[in-house]
C-alpha cells in the first residue's frame, strides 16, 4: 500500500536526514577551517616580520621600543624550561604508570583512584599551577627563576604525560607480561625490559606531547620563571619564555614590536607543528622491538 | 613506586590546601559576602569584590559553550556515525593539533582576526559600537579552544555504545539520523553531558587567550559586546604588583582557589559520569 500520506512522511524523514547530514558536514568544516585559519593567519602575518636576527640575537637595549635584537633569549629559555620540566615529569610519570599497570592488581582501587586523580589534575587550569608554583617558590624562599618555572611546568606536564603513557602501557597484552614472569623475570625486570621496550614509540609520543604543552604554556610561567633579556646560565636565574615574549611584544604600543610578536608567534607555531609531526613520526618508527 | 603512585591523589589536595592557606588572611579579615558579591574592586583602598570577575568568567564561559557545543557534538556524531575511515583518520591529527596549539597563539590570532571581526562586522550588525575587545571575542576564541575536548570525549562515549543497538534500529526501518537521535544520543546522553562539562571546566580556567581579547574591564558586563574581566585574567594581570599591596596576594590566591574549586567540582562530576558510562559498556 502506498498512500500519499506515508510517501509524504517518508520524504520528510529523508529531508530531515539530509538537513542533519549537511549540518554535520558544515560543523566538521568549521572545526577544520578554524585550524587552517589560525595557522594560516599566524604564518601569513609572521613571515614578513621574520628575519635572521630574530632567532640569533638576544634583545639589545630598547628592543621593546623597536630597536635591534631578537628573541633568542626566549627561545633558549623556553627550550631549557620545557626540557627540565619534561625530565621532571618523566621521573614522576613513568614509575606511576608502570606501577598502576604492572604492580597493581587488576581492578585495583589504587589504580583507578590514581587514574581518576590524574584526569582531575589534567583538568586543572595552568594559571592555578602557576599560582601553586608561586606558593612553593615562596615556601622555599626561591626567587622567580628557571628552577621555579621548571617546577610549575613540570607539575602541569605530569598528568598530561602520565595519561598519554597510561593509554599506551594499558594496551600491552597480559600474555606478554605472563610470558616474562614465567621465564623468571621479576616485575621490575618485566617493567623495564619488556614493557618499556614494547611501548617505546608510544611513550616517546607521550613525552613529546607533554613537551609541546610545556613549551607553549604561558600562564604557569608568568609567576614563576620571571623574564629577562639574557640567556640563563644557572637554574637560579630568571628565564624568558617564548609565549611570554609574544605576549609582552604584542602588549607594546609600537607597531614594529607588534610585528615581531607575530613573527615570534609564527616561530612558536612552527615549533609546535614540528614537535607534533615528530611525535607522529616516532610513533611509526621505533616499532622494531614491538611484539605484535 | 607505591609512594610515587600516591602523588597524584595527594597533589590535588596539596594544591587546594596551599592556595587556601595563602588566601586565609583575606578570608579572616573580610566578610565572605563582600568578597564574593561586592563589585567594588580597588586593592589600594582595600576593596576586594570579586563579583565582576566571577560574572566575567561566567559570561565568557557561557558564550563559548553556546557556540562550541552544537558544532562539537555534530562533528563528533559525524565522525563516529557517518564519516568514512579516511575522513576520520584525516581529522584526528587536526583535532589533536587544535588541542596542542598554545593559548598565546589563540590569543594572537584572536587579536588579529576575531577582535576586528567583532568590532567592525558583528557589533555594527547589531547596531552597537565596540572596540572588539569584548566578551563575545573571548567566547569565540574559547569556543575553538574547547572543540577538541568536547569532540574527543564525545567520540569516546559514542564508541562505547554497542553496535548491535544501532543495527536493531536500522533494521526496523529508521533512517540513519533517527538511529542517531533515538539510540546514540539517548544512550550517550550522560556521556555527552560529561563531555560538555569537561569543555566547560576547560573554558572556565583558560587564561592567556581570553586575557588578550576580552578587554579586561573590571565592571559587571551587561551584554556580549561589553568588555569583561574573567578571574584567570585577573590573576595573570596582577602578579607583578600583588606583593606590594596588603592583602592583594591573598585576594589573588583566593581567586585561584575559587577557580580550582569550581573546576574540581565539574571535573570530578564529569569523570564520575564517564567512569559509570565506561563500566556499563564493559
Amino acid at each position: 500500500m502506498n498512500q500519499p500520506g506515508s510517501a509524504r512522511r517518508l520524504r520528510r524523514r529523508k529531508s530531515k536526514e539530509m538537513i542533519f547530514r549537511a549540518m554535520m558536514a558544515f560543523s566538521l568544516l568549521i572545526v577544520i577551517g578554524c585550524l587552517v585559519l589560525i595557522i594560516g593567519t599566524i604564518i601569513w602575518k609572521g613571515l614578513p616580520a621574520m628575519n635572521l636576527s630574530m632567532i640569533t640575537q638576544t634583545p639589545k637595549g630598547g628592543y621593546y621600543l623597536g630597536k635591534e635584537g631578537g628573541i633568542l633569549n626566549a627561545i633558549v629559555g623556553s627550550l631549557y624550561l620545557a626540557s627540565g620540566a619534561t625530565i621532571l615529569a618523566i621521573l614522576f610519570s613513568l614509575p606511576v604508570v608502570l606501577y598502576i599497570n604492572i604492580y597493581a592488581r587488576r581492578n585495583s582501587k589504587l589504580a583507578s583512584l590514581t587514574r581518576f586523580s590524574l584526569d582531575v589534575l589534567w583538568g586543572i587550569p595552568s594559571i592555578v599551577y602557576g599560582a601553586f608554583g608561586f606558593i612553593i617558590m615562596i615556601f622555599f624562599g626561591l626567587k622567580s627563576s628557571l628552577l621555579a618555572g621548571i617546577l610549575a611546568v613540570g607539575l602541569l606536564e605530569f598528568p598530561i604525560m602520565s595519561r598519554a603513557a597510561d593509554e599506551v602501557v594499558r594496551m600491552v597484552p597480559r600474555e606478554l607480561l605472563e610470558a616474562s614472569f614465567s621465564l623468571g623475570a621479576t616485575r621490575l625486570e618485566t617493567a623495564l625490559r619488556v614493557v618499556v621496550r614494547q611501548c617505546l614509540p608510544g611513550l616517546l609520543t607521550a613525552v613529546l606531547i607533554a613537551f609541546g604543552r610545556g613549551i607553549g604554556d604561558a600562564a604557569s610561567v608568568l609567576f614563576t620563571a620571571g623574564f629577562t633579556d639574557r640567556i640563563p646560565t644557572s637554574l637560579l636565574q630568571p628565564a624568558a619564555t617564548l609565549p611570554l615574549a609574544i605576549f609582552f611584544q604584542l602588549g607594546t604600543p609600537f607597531p614594529e614590536v607588534q610585528q615581531r610578536a607575530y613573527a615570534s608567534a609564527a616561530i612558536l607555531t612552527v615549533l609546535i607543528l614540528l614537535i607534533s609531526l615528530l611525535a607522529r613520526g616516532l610513533g611509526k618508527r621505533y616499532t622494531r622491538h614491538i611484539i605484535k | 613506586m607505591l609512594v610515587l603512585t600516591a602523588v597524584p591523589s595527594f597533589l590535588v589536595l596539596l594544591i587546594l590546601i596551599g592556595l587556601f592557606v595563602r588566601a586565609r588572611p583575606i578570608l579572616a579579615q573580610k566578610p565572605f559576602f563582600s568578597l564574593f558579591f561586592s563589585s567594588a574592586w580597588s586593592p589600594l583602598k582595600g576593596d576586594f569584590g570579586l563579583f565582576p570577575f566571577i560574572m566575567g568568567t561566567l559570561w565568557v564561559t557561557l558564550v563559548s559553550l553556546v557556540l562550541a557545543v552544537p558544532v562539537s557534538l555534530l562533528t563528533a556524531i559525524y565522525l563516529s556515525e557517518y564519516a568514512p575511515r579516511p575522513v576520520r583518520e584525516f581529522t584526528k591529527p587536526i583535532i589533536d593539533l587544535l588541542a596542542g596549539l598554545p593559548s598565546v597563539i589563540y590569543g594572537v590570532w584572536g587579536v588579529l582576526l576575531v577582535v576586528p571581526l567583532v568590532g567592525q562586522v558583528i557589533a555594527p550588525l547589531f547596531g552597537v559600537t565596540s572596540s572588539g575587545y569584548t566578551i563575545l571575542a573571548g567566547g569565540i576564541v574559547l569556543a575553538i579552544m574547547i572543540f577538541p575536548t568536547i569532540i574527543s570525549v564525545a567520540l569516546e562515549v559514542f564508541s562505547s555504545i554497542p553496535y548491535p543497538m544501532r543495527e536493531a534500529s536500522l533494521s526496523l526501518g529508521s533512517t540513519k539520523w533517527e538511529t542517531v537521535h533515538h539510540v546514540v544520543l539517548k544512550k550517550g546522553l550522560q556521556g555527552i553531558i560529561a563531555a560538555v562539562v569537561l569543555g566547560l571546566s576547560r573554558a572556565f580556567g583558560e587564561t592567556m587567550a581570553v586575557l588578550m581579547v576580552v578587554g579586561n574591564i573590571p565592571r559587571l558586563p551587561h551584554s556580549v559586546f561589553d568588555g569583561g574581566y574573567p578571574l584567570p585574567a585577573l590573576i595573570a594581570n596582577n602578579y607583578g604588583e600583588m606583593m606590594s599591596v596588603p592583602l592583594y596576594d591573598a585576594a589573588l590566591m583566593l581567586a585561584a582557589a575559587v577557580l580550582l574549586l569550581v573546576v574540581l567540582f565539574f571535573n570530578v562530576l564529569a569523570r564520575m559520569i564517564l567512569v559509570r558510562v565506561e563500566r556499563r559498556a564493559a
